[in-house]
């Protein structure tokens, strides 16, 4: 898996971080995603990426197989 | 507040007239085709709930889902709009940049009369009213006091102030209005603190906020609260400018009055949007969410009694969808034309997502109807709306909320409204949905 981020569109919700907090960080001057790690190996990091990127609300993430 | 601060945006000047339209619009006339405007004979929304289902959105809602997601209704000037009623039809829409939310674009259906006045005096909206990118320019000055960490770094003020509050209610002993002696002085001073109101001043804070907020006072009395606090914050901003503390207003004054890239109005104005968009919001479901619970003894049980955070997380997420507080849709208006779903939306037309009805879609939530803090897939819900715009505030009111029933219910187990169900003042009439008080014992 490989996750892809898209920070001038990021709204800054905290989405990706409260589903995946080992993943996904926010930047702490204006809450915008960063990556932790973009390739999480393990099934249950993997399932939480996949539904943070349903979660955002921006469309700001990218997960690829 | 509000009306405005939740659609139309134009939170300050024209939050009186919002109770005004909305009375127009569905207290007096019945849900339906009272106010046919010539050649639109479409149905007035918003909707009335069925009597006797204070927590349910309006019944029509699941038949327009299934026969008919695209409907045509009128709001209360005689603005025609699509109303889109689906879950996925709405998702699609509200993360899609050929949609605006400039309420001052023809065509949008607004709230209040208010923004008429509004579009006359030529003052600009604040950023709920604005477009990406310039949206998402003006919101960035202000996401850093409201990411995930920042929320959970509040915890033990919250806490705090919780417990102040519960020892208050403890103390005068039952019966105690939830929404004023809880409800609504708890957000208050959280925004408060975040913003920076010296302590001094909160009493005036509070009590300009209640005004805001509260269902008695007439339409120059909440005028005059608004300009009030308008002029307060602006004169806050100009002290923060003198004497600079860590806090919201002096940090966003520092960084971006010297760049130019807000001025001391505009600092103003969106400091009021801070402060209107997360009051009525937060104290409602606060209130309508514990009545809920007492509602549902055993989902009650298991909040109290909850060992850890995940589930009272969960249970909060479920309360969001459930309530759906704010229930009169979020608004758009198309800027060039769309196919949704094979639906065609032309350029100018406006729309309403319904958020209340798409977190009721059977298709996306089992048993849609029923309250159960235990669903999954409870997150999925539009209560903080969707794309870009969603809620500003979502991390700080999870964790007032996550924080607040627990408390409430374990100080007083036993709690209980305290007037017939009959008698419960719902707020029916405004645009964030709730009790104007609920008075309960222990
Ligand atoms: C449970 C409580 C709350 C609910 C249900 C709620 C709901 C919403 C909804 C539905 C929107 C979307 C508006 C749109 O799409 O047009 C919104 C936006 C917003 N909310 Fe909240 N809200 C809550 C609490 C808060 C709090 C505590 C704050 C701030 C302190 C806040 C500040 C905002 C702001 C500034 C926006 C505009 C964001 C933008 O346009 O980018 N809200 N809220
Ligand atoms: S969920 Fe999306 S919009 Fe929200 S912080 Fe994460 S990337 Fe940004």
């Amino acid at each position: 898996m490989h996750i892809e981020i898209d920070q001038d569109r990021c709204c800054a919700s905290g989405q990706c971080v409260l589903t995946a907090d080992d993943i996904f960080d926010q930047r702490d001057e204006d809450g915008v995603v960063t990556l932790l790690d973009d390739a999480p190996g393990d099934a249950d990091a993997q399932a939480r990426a996949e539904e943070a990127a349903a979660l955002c609300p921006a469309g700001a993430i990218t997960v690829r197989a | 507040m509000t009306d405005t601060a939740l659609s139309d945006s134009t939170h300050s000047t024209d939050s009186t007239d919002s109770t005004d339209s909305t009375d127009s619009t569905h207290g007096a006339h019945g849900p339906h085709g009272s106010r046919v405007t010539e050649g639109a004979p479409h149905p007035s929304y918003p909707f009335s709930r069925a009597a006797g289902c204070p927590f349910d959105p309006p019944p029509e809602f699941a038949g327009l889902r299934e026969r008919e997601p695209f409907s045509r209704v009128q709001v209360f000037d005689g603005t025609p709009a699509w109303l889109v009623t689906r879950y996925q039809d709405q998702r699609a829409i509200l993360a899609d940049d050929r949609f605006s939310a400039d309420a001052l674009r023809p065509g949008f259906p607004p709230q209040s009369p208010g923004l008429e006045a509004r579009r006359k005096s030529g003052k600009p909206l604040s950023f709920i009213a604005m477009d990406d990118p310039d949206h998402n320019r003006v919101r960035r000055m202000f996401t850093a006091y409201f990411s995930v960490r920042r929320a959970r770094a509040l915890v033990p003020r919250l806490s705090e102030i919780i417990d102040g509050l519960l020892d208050g209610m403890e103390a005068a002993g039952p019966p105690a209005d939830l929404v004023s002696s809880f409800a609504l002085p708890l957000p208050s001073l959280v925004i408060a603190e975040i913003l920076g109101v010296p302590r001094s001043d909160h009493h005036l804070f509070q009590s300009r906020t209640k005004v805001l907020v509260s269902r008695s006072a007439s339409g120059e009395k909440s005028l005059a609260a608004t300009n009030e606090l308008t002029d307060y914050l602006g004169g806050l901003v100009d002290e923060k400018v003198k004497n600079p503390q860590d806090d919201l207003i002096s940090n966003v004054a520092a960084a971006h009055l010297p760049t130019g890239e807000t001025t001391r109005e505009r600092l103003a104005q969106d400091a009021m949007l801070l402060l209107v968009a997360g009051h009525e919001t937060t104290t409602n479901m606060i209130a309508l969410g514990t009545l809920a619970l007492m509602r549902n003894p055993d989902q009650l049980a298991a909040v109290r009694d909850a060992e850890g955070p995940a589930q009272i997380a969960g249970a909060v997420e479920e309360l969001l969808r459930y309530l759906t507080i704010v229930h009169t849709g979020r608004r758009r208006v198309a800027i060039e034309d769309v196919e949704i779903s094979g639906h065609t939306i032309r350029a100018g037309e406006g729309v309403i997502l319904a958020n209340d009805s798409a977190n009721r879609d059977a298709t996306l939530f089992d048993d849609p109807d029923d309250l159960d803090i235990t669903r999954p897939n409870a997150r999925r819900h539009l209560a903080f709306g969707q794309g870009t715009h969603q809620c500003l505030g979502q991390n700080l009111a999870r964790q007032e909320l996550q924080l607040a029933y627990p408390a409430l219910l374990r100080r007083f187990p036993a709690l209980r409204p305290a007037i017939e169900e009959r008698d419960i003042p719902y707020k029916h009439d405004a645009v964030v949905y709730g009790v104007h008080e609920l008075p309960v014992a222990w």
